[in-house]
């Protein structure tokens, strides 16, 4: 199971193992990271579990389509790797992979 | 006694007030009591992606199964609560049990309003709102069979899409002289008409049940104008009732929902209620509103689970909802009950990206924007913050809609 280390706006960070398939934001719901909140439950709805995928890791990661593009446009803090993490399936290339999240997702 | 809070009804309130119970530092002791056999189940993908087989039973969970082991809550499934004895503080189940609380969390939603019509009892005929009923209408689905689905509401229009989307031919009835009546503009009525059309949906408006027909299983509908349409399969999808008569009968204040103040109690301040099942103030709209939504089960509940643990906040969330069909991205903000004017933003009547802004004396109340996620999501900001919209601006589709708004 890939890791995932999650790191909240002030520097804190959680090491979880998750799922290869599943999303980001599954994982972090399913561990309580509370930095991403995935209202809509994954389907690219709600832009609440958006997360900054650290750029050492971006080429890994499949890029967004025109619905999360939009989406990220207008989301608090936009980044350029900016990412809603229910659109991003973990793989294992994505072992060891770590998650920026935004101080707040509203 | 040690701290323990039960929940009743084990759906999206419930499974987000368990998490930000422990989230906001309760110690003590958690239960979930849901009459249904399964863990905490997202609802929205049963007359979509699960419907057509995109997502696994696993896949619906709103959390992992080993969340609730990991985060010591005790989840006591396919158990039906009797009552509430709020005198010694405690649940009766139907077998006789009883369960001491400290505090009481009610979530238990809303079930499908059912209609008696002649033949609803024949095997064939269905409503969307639970697991078990989506997983029994599989036996009925299949390429080049017929659908008929009562009702042109939201959950109406997706399972039509759904149903599409794996062969079926589908007639919609519905009773009003539009679909989506009861929630939309004209506008978006008419474009979900011509979208559904285009898609070979058979929509018939004005039009009433007269019986299903059928021996044992359903063959069709017959219609009040004497016409009867084939079918294989009839889903039925004509609104929700909110479940309240547990907390009546323990004595709640009822008023179309189990009331509760803005901190998500009710009369009786160790037992909460959070979710479909509420009636609550919304200041934003500044009056009552009993909400059939995601956002409102997740948002309350946290509410909840803040006062649970002595943290007082006052529950002020912008509703918001979405649906998808074929290829349309709905996404609404706000609640646009009460609208005086629409406008529209992009085309409604030959494209498939378009948005609806609703204004009540000039200000904006709401947003349904069809594969807009920039409009919904600025609107959805601006709303909540309370920003002002400049009318001709949200009507201009070359200007960028951030500049819509301003402060």
């Amino acid at each position: 199971m890939p890791l995932i280390i999650f790191k909240s706006h002030d520097g804190e960070t959680k090491e979880v193992h998750a799922e290869t398939g599943t999303s980001i934001m599954q994982a972090a719901v399913d561990n309580g990271i509370d930095g991403i909140l995935g209202e809509c439950g994954g389907c690219c709805s709600c832009a609440t579990c958006h997360c900054y995928v650290d750029p050492a890791w971006v080429a890994k990661v499949s890029p967004a389509d025109s619905t999360e593009a939009d989406m990220l446009e207008c989301v608090l803090e936009p980044k350029e790797t900016s990412r809603l993490s229910c659109q991003v399936t973990l793989t294992d290339e994505m072992d060891g992979i770590i998650i920026g999240m935004p101080k707040s997702q509203y | 006694m040690s701290e323990h809070c039960i929940i009743i009804g084990a759906s999206h309130a419930a499974a987000q007030l368990a998490s930000s119970l422990r989230q906001e530092g309760w110690e003590g002791k958690i239960s979930i009591v849901g009459d249904e056999p399964y863990m905490p189940y997202h609802r929205p993908p049963l007359s979509k992606a699960f419907f057509v087989g995109e997502k696994t039973e696993d896949e619906l969970l709103i959390r992992a199964a080993n969340f609730y082991e990991k985060n010591n809550i005790d989840l006591l499934l396919g158990c039906r609560v009797s009552r509430i004895d709020r005198d010694a503080k405690k649940i009766i189940l139907q077998d006789d049990a009883e369960i001491a609380y400290t505090k009481l969390a009610i979530t238990t939603g809303a079930r499908v309003r059912k209609i008696p019509f002649k033949g609803s009892e024949l095997a064939g005929v269905f409503y969307m709102r639970d697991l078990n009923d989506v997983k029994q209408t599989h036996k009925f689905t299949g390429k080049g069979k017929s659908a008929v689905i009562i009702g042109g509401g939201y959950i109406g229009l997706e399972t039509a899409a759904s149903l599409r989307k794996i062969g079926m031919s589908v007639t919609v009835i519905e009773a009003m002289s539009r679909v989506l009546q009861r929630v939309t503009a004209p506008e978006v009525s008419a474009f979900y008409t011509r979208v559904h059309t285009e898609e070979g949906v058979d929509i018939r408006t004005d039009a009433g049940v007269d019986a299903i027909t059928g021996d044992q299983h359903v063959d069709g509908v017959r219609l009040s104008d004497g016409t009867t349409i084939p079918a294989d399969l009839v889903i039925i999808g004509v609104g929700v009732i909110p479940n309240i008569e547990i907390a009546e009968a323990a004595g709640l204040t009822i008023d179309n929902g189990i009331a509760v103040d803005e901190h998500a109690r009710t009369n009786d301040h160790d037992i909460l209620a959070a979710g479909d099942c509420t009636n609550h103030y919304n200041p934003i709209y500044q009056r009552k509103l009993r909400l059939e939504s995601v956002q409102n089960a997740t948002d309350q509940a946290k509410i909840a689970a803040k006062t649970i643990c002595g943290k007082l906040e006052v529950y002020n969330a912008l509703p918001w909802f979405w649906s998808d069909q074929y290829d349309l991205k709905l996404q609404i903000a706000g609640l646009s009950q009460g609208f005086d004017q629409v406008i529209i933003r992009g085309d409604s009547e030959s494209s498939r990206s378009f948005a609806a802004f609703y204004l009540c004396e000039g200000r904006l109340i709401a947003v349904d924007a069809i594969n807009r996620p920039k409009e919904f999501m600025t609107t959805k900001r601006a709303l909540s913050t309370g920003q002002t919209a400049d009318p001709i601006k949200l009507a201009d589709d070359s200007i960028d809609i951030k500049d819509a708004f301003t402060n």
